[in-house]
């Protein structure tokens, strides 16, 4: 029993302890940043803390659909909180859970600092309910500028010829593509990418959005049109470094390590702005811009141009406080996306942000490239219903690969698809 | 008696047998804890094995992971809510479970069997379907965001189970020790208090260990209804958040697994002096 | 024992209460959302339950259990078993418990690190980081992609990332089971020419009966909620999904709480066979003492 009371004693000294929630001005904030981009976080809302005195409590999670959906459900969701898509954040609007943010914010002040497809990606039936923070550009393909010059090949500007130039390098006895699939609970998303960039090059962007609005069917020639260009690579044993068994297993940010081993395993690698941080992580001496580099994802029908594909990160409000009203003013503003930007290499949003704030020159370009972008297009299956976009999608890029028949994925994406968008 | 060694020999299978079961548990868990002290590029690249080839080049280890990980969790505080969380969640349950367990093995009532099934039954309820009614009425008491509720929560989630296993233990107790104490004028209390409980203390070792992994581990239900800001996250919820949302420097995890391990393997080791034969000797029957 | 009526509810109240409170009143709550569609809206009959029988990946996530329970289940039981009698005659007994309990303590995304580091696959030339596959290029055998090669490498490659982690469990248990028998039982057998085998199928196991069935009990529910494993590993991918990720999916990704409700229900209804073999077990333990 003398082990039981020193139990009981030991309880209540932690209790006490545990009991000293501090209250005050504050601000609750739940996002999907982890790791850096959470430090990142912090070191943007200092200035916001220190001017206002109201403190930012913040909960980052990779699991933020499932808290944020129970939360939201239960009648206790955070002030402010970032959207997993915009799907998500207009089924949150759907149902009257978001403010509107035109009922506090100067417009003005944000038409001028934002591009109209930005404030429209943001809305939901006129009203604008989100703001975007940063974002990243995913029509890129990564090379490394050395392994190029040693092999004398050139960039590619057209898809013919970024065709010849993998020919090329399969006759000279290379690998020209690197493509990586395996993500954990998400596999397959990378895959999505590749098609929806494909997608937005072979046809007109409405045919896109009549895509993502499921206005088209899934089986329609343009999509198996798109699926194919990309299966001409990735399921084939002599394009993509390891054949379709290693493109299905290998994890997305290990992949790019294939471009920089000696010799180079694979010489393209096809993937957002964010891949920078994997490739420095695992190369610490590699340098932007001279030892890896990037170039654009080359149209395939010259009336398509070059569309830019991207994904942003975006805050909505669910509390209408004081706190969070000032903390929703703040992020939207050039300073606080310039440390933010600043510190992550994303690309910022707002166009009040300086260029010199991003940390290197590739940064920089892939900035300008998507600001003169003629077509900007959102990543696609972030916009679908999740049981398609983050379901059916994913899994039918995955059973694509490793050989089921295009004809077999596309019904099953359509059949889910079905009974996704009736609801 | 045949001598020692003739003895040894005539179980070589079987000491072959347990060593083998053995290497191959302890073998992936070897494989973590070498990459744990291994650089990122060198994990993508080679295999842990490669470093046993010269084990005593010590320029291929590092110590960065464990740093980052300690100073990035803070480890202090992190710590101390872990234990507020499951301290009081791994006693809870267990006092609760063995006053039904023992109303349930050895008394009569109405009803009996039916909410012994019942609650067995909810063993199979999964608690991601629980999350959202109870959270909801969790906000209505002020409870959401507090140990209270989370201390609660663990106990509803862990009763079943601990239940179903007290239950177990304690029915198998021998019918005599009750007969000769009720005789003797205990009262039922009494004989829970100082007969029932003490021979139990095997099964709530055993049973303690289980609950108190079970919420040192907890991640989901600790972000519903704490939240994960620092003040009140614990472990679990702090390792998850070291990853970028990419899965960047995912290799945090190897460090992370071994910190969040030390104190269940502790635990562990300092409760199996309770599970040696002989505590019940000549009491029970099996 | 004889009692007041009143006496037992003392007892049990407790626990009924917080049951109530934590799983019962959910337990109705989601019966309720199962017959309704994806936000709880609209009434839609049997029509979750129909989708959950006739979908693909619904019917696939059965079979799969349904190998989930035929592997795990009497693997867990038995190694953990054996283990248990066999580790009692062996002076490092507590250093190999620890061993097989130590996948207990590590958490799932620890083990799930781990275990995609064993199942790891490289392209042929390139450098193998996954052990199996290491030992398959140094023995001169093709790499193979296990958690990709459907449909029977890779559910059982996952149901062995769940036997590493459980067996320990069944271990702990079931040896502190073993403990109880009086040893003077197993010396007079064996004094009396008894050999090893004989001793354990009709002596021990008869006397462990009522552990073994509560942690196979335990185990097979285990399997009917089996979860972290699949999402941490393949997330359902090339047919290994389980009933309770496709849960956990239909609830927390797409949205659709009829539907997570409706699989939640039928899984409480495939464990009532079980209850009611328990039933029988619990009337037979009680006429035997």
């Amino acid at each position: 029993m003398k082990k039981f009371n020193f139990i009981v004693i030991a309880v209540c000294i932690l209790l006490l302890f545990g009991v000293t929630n501090a209250f005050g001005q504050s601000v609750t904030v739940m996002a999907v940043w982890t790791g850096a981009e959470a430090d990142a976080f912090l070191k943007m809302v200092e200035p916001f803390e220190k001017e206002t005195g109201i403190k930012v409590e913040f909960t980052g999670t990779r699991d933020l659909p499932a808290i944020l959906t129970t939360r939201v459900e239960a009648g206790n969701p955070p002030d402010v909180s970032v959207m997993p898509n915009p799907g998500q954040m207009q089924e949150f609007a759907r149902d009257g859970k978001l403010i509107d943010l035109s009922t506090f914010m100067n417009m003005d002040a944000l038409k001028s600092d934002y591009s109209d497809a930005w404030l429209e990606l943001g809305s939901y039936q006129g009203k604008i309910y989100s703001i975007f923070i940063s974002a990243d550009l995913k029509s890129l393909v990564w090379y490394n500028p050395k392994a190029f010059a040693a092999a004398g090949y050139t960039i590619p500007t057209t898809w013919d010829e970024l065709m010849t130039l993998s020919d090329k390098m399969i006759a000279d006895g290379h690998t020209p593509w690197a493509i990586g699939l395996e993500s954990g609970a998400a596999s397959g998303w990378p895959g999505t990418d590749w098609i929806e960039d494909i997608m937005l090059r072979i046809a007109p962007p409405e045919t896109y959005d009549a895509w993502v609005e499921h206005k088209i069917a899934w089986t329609n020639e343009v999509v198996k049109e798109a699926f194919e260009i990309f299966g001409g690579i990735a399921r084939s044993d002599k394009y993509v470094y390891g054949g379709p068994n290693a493109v299905l297993t290998i994890p997305f940010g290990d992949s790019p390590d294939a471009l920089f081993t000696e010799p180079p395993k694979a010489y393209m690698h096809r993937q957002a702005t964010f891949i920078k941080s994997f490739i420095e992580e695992h190369f610490p001496n590699l340098v932007a811009g001279k030892d890896f580099d990037f170039f654009p994802f080359p149209p395939i029908k010259k009336e398509f141009g070059n569309p830019a594909l991207g994904a942003a990160d975006m805050l909505s409000m669910f509390n209408d406080t004081p706190e969070a009203r000032a903390f929703m003013k703040y992020i939207a503003s050039a300073p606080a996306q310039e440390i933010w930007v600043g510190e992550l290499g994303k690309l910022a949003p707002n166009q009040k942000v300086n260029p010199s704030v991003y940390p290197d020159d590739i940064t920089r370009k892939a900035a300008q490239f998507l600001g003169e972008a003629s077509v900007f297009r959102f990543d696609g299956s972030d916009l679908m219903p999740a049981a398609v976009g983050s379901g059916s999608f994913w899994t039918g890029i995955m059973d694509y690969v490793s050989g089921e028949s295009l004809q077999n994925v596309l019904l099953q994406i359509e059949t889910s698809a079905l009974d996704a968008y009736r609801q | 008696m045949k001598p020692k060694f003739s003895q040894f020999l005539l179980n070589t299978p079987m000491h072959l047998f347990i060593i083998l079961i053995a290497i191959i548990w302890v073998f992936p868990t070897v494989g973590l804890l070498i990459t744990s002290f291994r650089p990122s590029s060198a994990v993508a690249s080679s295999g842990w094995w490669t470093v046993l080839m010269h084990p005593f080049n010590f320029s291929q280890y590092t110590l960065a992971n464990y740093y980052e990980v300690i100073t990035k969790i803070g480890l202090g505080r992190t710590f101390l809510n872990t234990l507020i969380i499951t301290l009081p969640a791994c006693i809870l349950p267990i006092i609760i479970a063995s006053f039904a367990a023992y109303a349930f093995a050895w008394m009569e009532f109405w009803g009996r069997r039916f909410f012994f099934i019942l609650f067995v039954g909810l063993l199979v309820v999964p608690l991601q379907m629980t999350l959202i009614p109870i959270l909801r009425i969790f906000n209505k008491l002020g409870l959401s965001g507090s140990f209270f509720g989370i201390w609660l929560a663990h106990a509803g989630y862990g009763l079943p189970l601990v239940i179903y296993l007290m239950y177990n233990y304690i029915s198998g107790l021998p019918s005599e020790i009750f007969e000769s104490s009720t005789i003797d004028g205990a009262t039922p209390f009494q004989i829970f208090k100082s007969i029932v409980i003490p021979l139990s203390v095997p099964a709530i070792a055993s049973i303690a260990i289980f609950q108190f992994i079970w919420v040192w581990n907890d991640l989901l239900v600790a972000l519903v209804y704490l939240g994960g800001t620092p003040n009140v996250a614990p472990l679990t919820v702090r390792i998850s958040a070291l990853v970028g949302s990419y899965g960047q420097n995912w290799e945090l995890l190897t460090a992370a697994a071994f910190v969040s391990m030390v104190l269940p393997l502790i635990i562990f080791l300092s409760l199996q002096r309770y599970f040696v034969r002989g505590i019940l000797a000549g009491s029970v029957k099996g | 024992m004889r009692t007041k009526w009143f006496t037992p509810w003392f007892y049990v109240i407790p626990a009924l209460a917080t049951l109530v409170f934590f799983l019962i009143y959910p337990s109705i709550n989601t019966l309720i959302i199962s017959f309704f569609g994806p936000q709880s809206k609209e009434f839609v009959g049997f029509s979750n339950y129909i989708y959950c029988f006739t979908n693909e990946t619904m019917l696939s996530a059965f079979r799969n259990n349904l190998l989930w329970v035929a592997i795990f289940v009497p693997f867990t039981v038995f190694l953990g078993l054996i283990l248990a009698v066999m580790l009692d005659r062996v002076h490092y007994e507590s250093l190999i418990k620890s061993i097989i309990f130590m996948p207990m303590a590590i958490s799932f995304v620890g083990a799930g690190v781990i275990w995609k580091f064993v199942y790891s696959y490289r392209p042929i030339g390139s450098g193998q980081i996954g052990i199996l596959n290491a030992f398959l290029s140094y023995i001169g055998v093709q790499p193979i992609p296990w958690l990709i090669e459907r449909p029977w490498l890779n559910n059982i490659c996952l149901i062995i990332v769940g036997i590493w982690i459980w067996t320990g469990f069944c271990l702990v248990v079931l040896s502190a089971s073993y403990k109880g028998i009086p040893r003077e039982l197993l010396e007079a057998a064996r004094v009396d020419g008894a050999n090893e085998y004989r001793i354990f199928w009709k002596i021990i196991l008869p006397l462990m009966k009522p552990t073994v069935a509560v942690i196979a009990t335990t185990m097979l529910i285990n399997v009917l909620k089996v979860f972290d494993i699949v999402y941490v590993m393949t997330n359902g991918g090339f047919s290994t999904e389980v009933i309770a990720n496709r849960m956990y999916k239909e609830m927390f990704l797409f949205r659709n709480y009829g539907r997570a409700s409706a699989i939640a229900i039928l899984l409480l209804l495939f464990i009532i066979p079980m209850i009611v073999i328990n039933v029988q077990r619990f009337k037979e333990q009680e006429a035997t003492r």
